[in-house]
């Protein structure tokens, strides 16, 4: 399922040398189960706190009242500055963010400054009311970039850093016999004129071909094999000999194909 | 035209990958003091190159993954280029707090008049109410206050009779005071977030019960006692909160924006480090203010409400001072700054030659 928030789920950042480069926003789902494990990890250093302090408070009644207001102040630390914190110093990252490789960054792409760290969690109340972040859930549903209020003010954007891997083209199917080799200019012509939307759409629609229908998958090949002859004319007697579907995966190969180096 | 892609990844992977090296040092954190000028040179060369290949590739050619691949690698490269926080570390508790902070109140003076306005109207409502019907005293006051549903009279009897204990839970209940409140200013603060409307509720709502509550000790004829009682710490406690309200205000003017053509996110980053100093000045004040309530405000001996409602008024007095006259420069320095301020505007300090 193609997740779509707002108006887009990728954030595009041309920077002043001309380069533009793409981030892609987090989910407000992967958002909230990060969340989740940072409300845990307070959780459990509040009750590190509570019982560490417990034993102070047997020395006295003096003691146990300074205990308590450490308690007190200990919990307010965590609670408010956890986040800070860790921000600050995971550049982005609480422990939550980091299990879901997620980053806070600058909405510009820079890193963060220290007044957008504390900006936007101090908001962070707003945000959480009436429960458990159902209100910043909302704004960030409804949010061009999928930004929660505290987000706003800070100019900060919630990421997914992936870690992009080359796919593996033997388990796809697509590393037999490629005709298309024995034609590389016309090779050439073809990832000339195919832009990275369509190759990407191209490799998803092989990989998931299981999940389609029988006439659904015949239809969706016909379309795309149809539309890579349009870009790129290969000799009668290549196409010919190839269902739609196998063109469809010699193109694949064709603009996934790395270097033997 | 890349011709051979295949070629063109195998030439440009090794810099790709010297490129993500240097990245990850730098993410990591492995360079504690700064890049030698050479390397600095190299990186800013790399992810230069870096960027030439991604435009080549986004313009002829359709390889996806590698792409993709090169978008990751330059956005973590450009974040490294640009770090900010060097130059955060100049930070000087000192002068933000006696230059900045009443700069800043100043800046946004009318922000924390219209909070304290919308307090005291409330709490000249609530009065005004109490007034009028006396019965609904228990519907204005809220249930965590109910120890104020009494007869005041009785009640302050019953405060100067009691003994004070300095060791009655008092650091629990001064560092209670100081986060509570804190929370609350905060939440007053990010409340303005609904265009403003929530933050002046909020105002408003706490002042009718402040008005209530004085409305009630005035009329019982124990306008000495609350004197005693709440000035001395509601001298910095109730500006805070009104500092609250005024960022929260100041953030509900932003959500509108009234009176800019900026955008949205420009309209915040112009009030971000404002928010910051007046939040922060808020929690040093109800610091002060929780210790205080704890340990003085408490204490009820008739005889000590002279010294204590002197000391509530002289800061009151030190904070408005403070606040409408602090970090401002002196004559000879403005004078001095007016004087440079031609020559760094004129052409020639500009560097066109």
């Amino acid at each position: 399922m193609h997740y779509k928030l707002g108006s887009r789920n990728s954030l595009t950042i041309s920077t002043p040398d001309g380069v533009s480069f793409r981030q892609i926003i987090a989910t407000p789902y992967a958002r909230g189960m990060a969340a989740l494990i940072d409300l845990l990890v307070i959780l459990a250093c509040n009750i590190g706190i509570s019982i560490a302090l417990s034993f102070v408070s047997v020395l006295g009644r003096f003691f146990a009242d300074v205990a308590t207001s450490l308690v007190i102040l200990g919990f307010f630390i965590t609670s408010v500055g956890y986040g800070i914190m860790l921000e600050w110093v995971m550049g982005g990252q609480t422990l939550g963010k980091k299990t879901f490789r997620l980053r806070v960054i600058d909405q510009r792409g820079m890193t963060l400054t220290l007044p957008q760290v504390i900006i936007r969690n101090l908001l962070r109340p707003i945000d959480l009311l009436p429960i458990y972040y159902l209100f910043g859930a909302l704004f960030c549903f409804f949010s061009k970039n999928c930004q929660r209020l505290g987000d706003f003010a800070a100019g900060t954007v919630v990421i997914r850093e992936a870690r992009p891997k080359a796919p593996d083209l033997a388990t796809l199917g697509v590393s037999g016999d490629n005709s298309f080799t024995r034609h590389p200019h016309i090779e050439a012509r073809l990832r000339q004129q195919t832009t990275p939307e369509e190759a990407q759409l191209a490799l998803d629609a092989i990989v998931r071909r299981d999940t389609l229908p029988p006439e659904r998958r015949l239809a969706l090949f016909h379309e795309m094999a149809n539309h890579f002859r349009s870009l790129a004319s290969f000799p009668d007697e290549v196409q010919e000999s190839l269902s739609d579907e196998q063109y469809v995966r010699n193109v694949v190969q064709t603009l996934y194909r790395k270097s033997k180096a | 035209m890349i011709l051979d892609l295949d070629k063109f990844i195998a030439k440009e992977q090794p810099v790709w990958d010297e490129l993500e090296r240097i990245v990850e040092e730098k993410e990591e954190g492995k360079e504690k003091t700064a890049m030698p000028l050479e390397r600095a040179n190299r990186f800013l060369y790399l992810y230069q190159r870096a960027s030439s290949d991604l435009v080549r590739l986004k313009t002829f050619a359709g390889e996806a993954d590698t792409a993709f691949y090169l978008e990751n690698l330059i956005a973590r490269a450009y974040r490294q280029l640009h770090m900010r926080r060097k130059r955060e570390n100049t930070f000087r508790p000192l002068s933000w707090f006696l230059v900045s902070l009443p700069c800043t109140f100043r800046r946004h003076g009318k922000a924390f008049a219209l909070s304290t306005a919308l307090f005291l109207f409330g709490a000249l409502l609530g009065a005004l109410v109490l007034g009028l019907d006396y019965d609904q005293k228990r519907n204005l006051i809220p249930e965590q206050f109910d120890h104020l549903y009494g007869d005041p009279s009785e009640r302050v009897a019953k405060e100067e009779a009691a003994q004070f204990d300095n060791f009655d839970s008092r650091q629990t209940f001064s560092t209670y005071l100081m986060t509570h409140n804190t929370k609350v200013a905060i939440f007053t603060a990010a409340s303005g977030f609904l265009w403003g409307i929530l933050t002046m509720i909020l105002l408003f709502y706490n002042g009718i019960i402040i008005g209530v509550v004085c409305f009630d000790y005035l009329q019982a004829g124990e306008g000495v006692f609350l004197t005693a009682w709440l000035l001395p710490h509601g001298s910095f406690e109730l500006p805070a909160i009104f500092m609250g309200g005024q960022a929260g205000l100041m953030i509900g003017r932003a959500v509108i924006g009234w009176g800019s053509d900026l955008r949205m996110t420009e309209r915040f980053r112009l009030i971000r480090n404002d928010l910051l100093t007046i939040l922060g000045g808020a929690a040093v004040l109800l610091i002060w203010a929780g210790l205080v309530e704890s340990f003085l405000s408490q204490y009820h001996k008739p005889d000590f409400y002279p010294w204590k409602i002197a000391l509530g008024l002289f800061q009151l007095v030190l904070l408005f001072a403070f606040l409408g006259y602090g970090g401002k420069r002196t004559p000879s320095r403005a004078k001095e700054r007016k004087e440079m301020l031609p020559a760094l505007s004129s052409p020639s300090s500009q560097g066109h030659h």
